[in-house]
């Protein structure tokens, strides 16, 4: 009789948010509803998505860049969306994918991280916080199967090996460490190619953000996914860094010169590519 | 077959109150202040690792005095209570008057349906824009509630430190006078000799909620612990 009681104190002694959840309000999760009722053969649903985010390592850091454009097929749904998001104080994600469930998942994880560190007193490694994000990509592979698919780009700060750290993930839920730089998103492809040209090892944050936006402008080139700088609306990519000091947005002033920098550069240039 | 006596409401709820309030009266005392610079907590409690006050949300902080095993489940209770109205709502509609108003709950009915009474006291704390707009909150073993607008001073000796601190305070106290304030009360005062030591840092439980944390810390988590070297450095 005792034992069981301790049993069930132990089984109910959780310092995850989103197991909390599943027990007792598994209609909040952004993954609990199966499209049962939806014919499997049916198009996929036209629901906006979200395109090209890189990210790279840099001399003390990592930085994490997403353009601003969201589709809904061939129409531009969103030029406003946001897809880099602090995740904590010493971690990023981008998303790629279906934009609705993909905010809400980065909600969740957000507010994840936040109730075990109340809970515990102490933060999450960042080893176990890129765990639980695959954990809970791993939740929407039903979802992701009937073609709502979410697929993030986690970077942040490893305290305890003092260096900033990749990582990218699939459908199921795959975790992978990525070293120097990764894309994911439609635009990635083309981020990719810049990003083997313009990066090198031991660049400095400001020129980081340089080749960041670069190749974002590169996506946007060839990508009708991927917005490009936008100077009539005054809209720049979303930037993140993370260092020892902790996640800094890239205030629009920056941006937007850096923007202007590369945009300059290519008129000037005047070539096709 | 036993005969079961036969025992009237009024002496049960006494007897489950009186037991509840000596569990409580043997713990060491905590206080609440609030102040311009925000919310200070200060608790004695030489553990660095078994907290006595902690983190709800972004403006709202917990303290509690009692038996440990109690307090630290309706802590956690509380952490997921706000967590879940702020995800599936708003994090804005995660107020201190709700959280308090659960905890009243659930003390009130253990109180009345459980084998023993939780020997625990709590506060609640929120911290607003102005020292005007915070809410105290103070909750007692048997689901009563206590809304209070300066400060709340819970456990063993809680009169005579309550009494201490009245005399001192004031709404425009810094962050170190409050908790100099607090610790003022704390301390046991001797007889006849001399002013007993101040209690040292290590001896200390101290966290704030600061007034403004998004202007001044750039987050919205207002809650911040202090650690021994803060402590020192505040009180110095």
């Amino acid at each position: 009789m005792q034992e069981s009681t301790a049993n069930q104190v132990a089984a109910n002694a959780t310092s995850s948010f989103t197991e909390h959840l599943q027990r007792d309000r598994p209609e909040l999760l952004p993954f609990s509803r199966s499209l049962q009722g939806v014919a499997s053969t049916a198009a996929p649903v036209q629901v906006p998505h979200a395109t090209t985010i890189v990210a790279m390592s840099y001399g003390g850091g990592v930085l994490m860049a997403g353009d601003r454009r969201a589709t809904m097929g061939n129409v531009i749904a969103s030029r406003h969306i946001e897809k880099v998001f602090p995740a904590d104080h010493f971690s990023v994600l981008g998303i790629a994918g279906t934009a609705g469930i993909a905010i809400d998942l980065t909600r969740l994880f957000q507010v994840e991280l936040e109730h075990y560190e109340k809970i515990e007193g102490t933060q999450l490694s960042l080893e176990g916080k890129a765990n639980r994000l695959g954990a809970m990509i791993r939740g929407n592979l039903p979802l992701a199967l009937q073609g709502l698919a979410v697929v993030p780009l986690f970077a942040g700060f490893d305290i305890s090996a003092g260096i900033g750290r990749l990582f990218s993930y699939d459908v199921t839920g795959g975790r992978y460490e990525e070293h120097e730089h990764h894309t994911v998103g439609s635009g990635s492809v083309f981020a990719r190619g810049a990003l083997k040209k313009l990066w090198r090892p031991n660049l400095t944050a400001e020129q980081a953000l340089s080749v960041a936006v670069e190749s974002l402008y590169d996506a946007a080139d060839d990508d009708s996914a991927t917005g490009g700088p936008d100077t009539v609306r005054q809209l720049w990519p979303v930037v993140y860094t993370v260092d020892r000091t902790g996640a800094r947005r890239v205030p629009e002033a920056e941006l937007a010169a850096a923007s202007r920098a590369v945009i300059e550069a290519r008129t000037i240039a005047g070539r096709e590519a | 077959m036993t005969q079961q006596f036969y025992v009237s409401p009024e002496q049960l709820m006494k007897d489950r109150a009186d037991f509840a309030r000596k569990g409580i009266a043997r713990g060491r005392s905590v206080v609440v202040i609030s102040c311009a610079d925000g919310i200070a907590l200060v608790a004695e409690n030489p553990s660095p690792s078994l907290h006595k006050i902690g983190e709800i949300y972004d403006k709202i902080a917990f303290a509690a005095v009692g038996k440990y095993n109690e307090f630290e489940s309706l802590r956690q209770a509380g952490v997921r209570y706000a967590d879940v109205r702020g995800y599936s709502y708003d994090r804005e509609d995660v107020t201190a008057r709700g959280l308090a108003s659960v905890y009243a709950q659930s003390l009130g009915a253990v109180f009345t349906a459980e084998q023993k009474p939780f020997e625990v006291e709590l506060a609640v704390a929120e911290v607003g824009p102005t020292q005007a707009q915070d809410h105290l909150y103070r909750l007692t073993f048997d689901g009563s509630i206590a809304d209070e607008h300066s400060f709340v001073v819970m456990g063993g000796q809680a009169e005579k430190v309550s009494s201490a601190i009245e005399a001192g305070w004031q709404a425009s106290l810094g962050f170190a006078d409050a908790v100099r304030l607090a610790l003022k009360g704390l301390t046991p005062v001797q007889e006849g000799e001399q002013p007993a030591a101040a209690l040292p840092p290590s001896a200390l439980e101290v966290a704030v909620l600061d007034r403004g944390s998004e202007t001044s810390r750039g987050t919205r988590r207002a809650f911040r612990r202090l650690n021994d070297a803060d402590i020192t450095a505040l009180l110095a």
